[in-house]
């Protein structure tokens, strides 16, 4: 339920570690109560960098951060109560796992008895109940991660900053460990910033998403926005997947307008989202899923003819590689429908898409 | 009957081989490589160090000179008893002739001389003074009128119940030596004179400079190594150097700049009677002893404590201290829960290589000790190089061997020997 | 191809003139080190190999620990020294152990010039039947000059820390020291090794330096006393006399030295058991101990030539002129007080009086 003031404030932050780069320029973000808040961006983004400055690890170089309404630039990190799960878990090797759950109890002076229930409650949550004499080598890598949220709750933070604390684990224990993450988020009511460098992670967990690039937040919306309506190129390319066209805008139709992709590979009727007016360069960028095989003549404002140069099968849908104004990188997704096209390596075939689906964004690289 | 069929049923590889046998014939090919990769270092460590600790423990016990110097004198002494009121029979002084004229006729008896020394004061003069005389002298009527006129001490019953009492093969002797004790003339064991007593003292002085030795250089090295693992690579590279410079310098360089700093005219002593922290006359005593030998050996020592301290820190990611820090914990808290446990490993194998260096080292010492901090090892080189008592020598190594050895154990049982890290 | 071809030529010219070099005679001599084999190379060394080109001596300074290395050298069967510069209790010791050759001094030594034998010649400084005598010296007292109002002038004020303060620098074996204790004490000095020879003299002479104990610093090498008398270290230094005829004399140090209770020692060769070049080092041995080059001696350090033939040619110093006669240990007026160091009895009791100072030492 978020509150009338945001749980954490960045304002106008900056960051440099050697005085001559900003790794972080001017940082602006508000997280609210009870949200999972998830930072994205390609490493060396800076996205460690603002985590470790929330929590108190590193100094802002200019700016200020606000936790619960109050500055606390000058708050040391153990005062901040700010649960925190590393890239690397962080579990002391010298304790067993009830030891290092209940560190931050002892450290808070809770009582013994207490401290057992409350590392015993943890345990239970992450389905670890009966590993609390281990040492932490002695678990899988799994195993760990649990431990390390497990111990980053176990003491009642409001909010929790997670980094990267997949990294490590395989594909399918990485997506179940998202779910158990996202559920104990929903049943404790927690405050998570959680920063990851997948995208698809990112998107299953997220409330928000702030996509970062070169210490710039790009963009911060809900997934299905960032995805369906990326303000800018590097969003709509660093999110999901993405055909791309470069051009220049010829006519400006006010919520649309006509594009001459480059070479004079023909024109494409596009959203008009990030384009300042005719004759600026600028970028397309359709979904794949988005594009139609076969349309009705006319139906579409934009049908182009595509040699069909790759298929492949993926049971669900079938990933086809066209070749489409000058373009041999176009990837269209044929659903596997009853009726859909069954097409063949070097197939001539019409497609065409919607102006809405294709959005004009600023020009990239 | 089904079951222990399968359960007798050899498992066998494709040619009909029992798995097991094969198995070890692939492995032991493996294991030949591992042999012959180990060799050359083993045959080397048996000859340099193996083979010379097993020879100085065999010397620490070895008596044989008695018998080679003495051969008839240790056969007709056995008829003599040791508690026995009267000199040996005239057969034995008969025996002590022959073999005392032959050995100073080789100019080899006064080594046992010198043997006999260790036990009883006199010894070595006697044994001298008479080779002198006896080589003049033809063979007696009666030996024992004869060798009690060359000198009156062979008519002593304490000098006969040492020959009879060292005539074995073995002795405890040196053992007894080393721990300031000594054989009574009827054979039991006392400890020495209170003003012959060295060695206990000495071993004790050991202890007490080598764990000072070693507390000084984790005091001191724990905070250059954290330094160390935490800045720059540039700069700890820097670092490590002028860690290591004391090994760059030679030990007389080294030496004489240790002097003139720390004696009574030195740089130190100036600087504290310049700014008035010491009277003229108040001059500290800083070389020549004791504190001498520890700020002289932490300062070579302690980059055995810095180096393995800075490895194990290394492998210490900032996210430890981090984690303790985000939980609640102060800096001290989180310094001393979770930093100093996981450097524990780093402590323990540069302590104990610190300490196991610092009681076997004798250059350092016997350079700016002075007399009051000197080391047992200073002893076992002057009995090696000067006095040449190794049997002596011998077994003062021997209990040091053994003191390091139960120091092992000490450190496996509380630290595990696994977990060194030596850089 | 040219310059390949006149490369390898060098190197085998360079390989024939070493290995030329190599079939020379090096003699290994085992010496003091320092100003006093400076002095042998002068007088003995350079003289010889001037004549003998196929010689090439080596110095060695191990004398300090000469017998004890001998020892070990023979217990190893590997004897690497030709001639051994020692003390005269360590060449008894070395004589009465068989670790270095008897010698025939008539035959192997060159008489007198005016034909007196060698043996007659050297006279009582032939200790033992191995040792050819070399120099006379003394271990005596230096010490500050600039420090006292009142400079010592009596072995005694040693041991008198009320009027002279300060720490004394002393060699770390018994002797001379017990024998300083004991004419300290008042023992009368003809009497010194009678007194020494009982139990409680031996008492006695460790009672007197635990008078002194705390203000020693103990010494092992000839250089040590010099460095800690020219830092002001200490105030008083045992040393032996040519080294404070150096520091005083031609370095010029605010040191002065007392001939009082001077212990007059010998020095000089011994041919260890076994020497690689017994027969080559025997020719040498007849040149160096020949009166003019035992005289020669006395040139470069002020230590006593032991020929009687010899005493008469000292003159003066090589360097700095002046006349060496009156810096000898034993000049007649540097005698009085002195003592004869006795090599027999300390021959016969180091052993066990070493132990005793090492036990004395340690209780610190
Ligand atoms: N301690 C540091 N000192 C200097 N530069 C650093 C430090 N930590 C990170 N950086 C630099 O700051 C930038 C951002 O790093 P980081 O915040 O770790 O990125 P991310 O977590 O998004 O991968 C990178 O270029 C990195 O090299
Ligand atoms: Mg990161």
């Amino acid at each position: 339920m978020p509150g009338d003031t945001p749980l954490v404030q960045f304002v106008n932050i900056q960051k440099s570690y050697d005085g001559e780069i900003l790794v972080v320029k001017d940082l602006n973000l508000d997280v609210a109560e009870g949200e999972f808040l998830t930072m994205l961006g390609p490493s060396g983004s800076g996205k460690t960098t603002c985590l470790l400055m929330l929590a108190g690890f590193e100094p802002a170089t200019y700016g200020e951060i606000y936790l619960k309404g109050k500055a606390i630039n000058k708050v040391p990190p153990h005062k901040r109560g700010i649960g925190m799960v590393f890239q690397n878990y962080a579990l002391f090797p010298h304790m067993t796992v009830s030891e290092n759950l209940a560190f931050p109890l002892e450290v808070r002076n809770i009582d013994k008895s207490e401290r057992e229930t409350r590392v015993k409650r943890a345990l239970d949550m992450v389905q670890l109940g009966t590993f609390g004499d281990r040492r932490p080598a002695q678990l899988s890598g799994g195993q760990q991660q649990r431990v390390a949220v497990a111990r980053s709750l176990v003491f009642d933070p409001d909010l929790v900053l997670m980094d990267e604390p997949l990294g490590a684990l395989d594909k399918n224990l990485r997506e179940q460990m998202q779910y158990e993450i996202k559920h104990i988020h929903e049943n404790l009511g927690l405050t998570v910033v959680y920063v990851t460098h997948d995208q698809s992670e990112a998107l299953t967990m997220s409330n928000r998403i702030a996509v970062f690039d070169d210490g710039i937040i790009q963009q911060c919306a809900p997934p299905q926005v960032l995805y369906e309506e990326p303000d800018n190129a590097f969003c709509a390319n660093f999110i999901g997947e993405n055909n791309r066209f470069l051009g220049k805008v010829i006519e400006d139709y006010g919520d649309t307008v006509k594009v001459e992709i480059d070479n004079n590979a023909g024109t494409i009727i596009a959203k008009k989202v990030k384009v300042e007016g005719v004759g600026v360069r600028c970028t397309l960028s359709l979904r794949p899923e988005r594009v139609t095989v076969n349309p009705e003549p006319g139906a579409l404002p934009n049908i182009f003819s595509g040699v069909a140069e790759e298929l492949i099968y993926l049971g669900d849908h079938i990933r086809t590689r066209f070749t489409v104004c000058g373009h041999d990188d176009f990837i269209v997704k044929i659903p596997n429908s009853a009726d859909h096209a069954h097409l063949k390596q070097g197939d001539t075939v019409n497609i065409g898409w919607t102006a809405e689906d294709c959005r004009a964004l600023d020009p990239s690289d | 009957m089904a079951i222990a069929e399968a359960q007798n049923e050899v498992i066998t590889t494709a040619d009909g081989v029992p798995l097991k046998i094969s198995l070890k014939k692939a492995l032991w090919q493996r294991k030949k490589t591992a042999l012959l990769l180990v060799a050359p270092l083993f045959f080397f460590v048996l000859i340099t160090f193996l083979i010379p600790i097993f020879d100085m423990l065999l010397r620490s016990v070895d008596n044989s000179i008695v018998a080679e110097q003495f051969p008839t004198v240790v056969v007709e002494i056995r008829n003599w008893e040791l508690n026995s009121t009267e000199l040996p029979d005239e057969a034995t002084f008969q025996a002590l002739f022959k073999d005392f004229k032959a050995g100073a006729i080789e100019k080899t008896i006064s080594r046992l001389g010198r043997r006999l020394n260790y036990e009883l004061s006199g010894m070595s003069s006697l044994f001298r003074k008479t080779a002198r005389k006896i080589k003049k002298v033809e063979t007696p009527e009666s030996a024992t009128e004869t060798m009690i006129a060359l000198d009156k001490k062979w008519g002593k019953l304490e000098t006969w119940r040492l020959i009879k009492r060292e005539s074995g093969k073995y002795t405890s002797s040196y053992y007894l030596s080393a721990v300031d004790a000594k054989k009574t003339s009827d054979g039991s064991i006392s400890m020495k004179d209170e003003d012959r007593q060295i060695y206990l003292g000495l071993f004790w002085r050991t202890i007490k400079l080598s764990t000072a030795i070693t507390l000084l250089t984790i005091i001191l090295g724990y905070p250059i190594a954290y330094l160390m693992a935490t800045v720059k690579t540039k700069t700890s590279n820097l670092l490590i150097i002028l860690v290591l410079l004391p090994f760059w310098t030679s030990l007389l360089v080294r030496t004489s700049a240790w002097i003139a700093l720390l004696q009574k005219e030195g740089v130190i002593n100036d600087i504290l009677v310049a700014i008035g922290v010491l009277s003229d006359d108040g001059r500290l005593a800083m070389i020549h002893n004791e504190t001498g030998t520890i700020i002289a050996m932490t300062h070579i020592l302690l980059p055995f404590m810095v180096l393995p301290l800075f490895s194990v820190m290394k492998t210490i990611p900032p996210s430890y201290v981090r984690a303790a820090r985000s939980m609640g914990a102060t800096p001290f808290t989180a310094f001393r829960r979770v930093y100093l446990p996981n450097t524990i490993a780093g402590i323990g194998a540069g302590g104990i290589l610190v300490f196991i260096l610092a009681i076997g080292y004798y250059i350092t010492p016997a350079l700016v000790g002075g007399t009051k901090g000197t080391l047992i090892s200073n002893f076992i080189a002057h009995h090696i190089s000067s006095s040449l008592n190794w049997g002596l020598a011998a077994a003062l190594g021997a209990i040091l061997l053994a003191l390091v050895l139960i120091l092992y154990i000490l450190y496996d049982k509380i630290v595990g020997i696994s977990n060194m890290r030596l850089g | 191809m040219n310059k390949i071809f006149k490369q390898a030529l060098l190197a085998v010219a360079t390989t024939t003139i070493v290995v030329a070099a190599q079939a020379e005679t090096t003699l290994v001599i085992v010496s003091w080190g320092g100003a006093y084999t400076m002095s042998q190379q002068r007088a003995y060394h350079d003289p010889y190999m001037a004549l003998n080109p196929d010689i090439k001596i080596v110095n060695d300074d191990s004398s300090s620990e000469g017998a004890s290395k001998l020892r070990a050298m023979v217990e190893a069967g590997n004897v690497t020294w030709d001639l051994l510069d020692a003390e005269a209790p360590a060449a008894i010791t070395l004589c009465d152990e068989g670790l270095v050759e008897e010698i025939d001094f008539d035959t192997v030594l060159d008489p007198a010039p005016d034909g007196t034998p060698a043996s007659v010649d050297f006279g009582e400084s032939i200790v033992s039947p191995c040792f050819i005598p070399q120099i006379a010296y003394s271990t005596t007292l230096g010490y500050r000059s600039d420090i006292f109002d009142v400079e010592p002038t009596k072995m005694a004020d040693l041991f008198d820390l009320k009027k002279f303060p300060g720490k004394r620098a002393l060699e770390k074996r018994p002797d001379p020291n017990l024998e300083w204790a004991l004419i300290a004490d008042g023992v009368p000095v003809k009497d010194v090794y009678k007194v020494l020879d009982t139990e409680a003299g031996v008492k006695r002479a460790f009672a007197k330096l635990d008078t002194i104990k705390d203000q020693v610093i103990w010494w092992t090498k000839g250089s040590q006393p010099m460095q800690l008398l020219s830092d002001g270290e200490v105030a008083f230094g045992s040393a032996y006399n040519g080294r404070l005829f150096q520091a005083i004399v031609v370095d010029k140090q605010p040191i002065k030295m007392l001939w009082d209770a001077q212990a007059i020692q010998l020095d000089g060769w011994v041919v260890p058991k076994g020497a690689p070049n017994k027969a080559e080092v025997m020719k040498y041995l007849r040149f160096a101990s020949d009166t003019q080059r035992n005289a020669d001696q006395a040139k470069y350090i002020s230590y006593g030539p032991l020929r009687a033939s010899s005493a008469k040619l000292v003159g003066k110093h090589a360097d700095l002129g002046i006349d060496m006669a009156p810096h000898m240990p034993t000049a007649p007026e540097n005698m009085k007080g002195a003592f004869f160091f006795d090599f027999l009895w300390w021959a016969d009791n180091k052993d066990d009086l070493t132990e005793r100072f090492e036990a004395w030492l340690a209780k610190g």
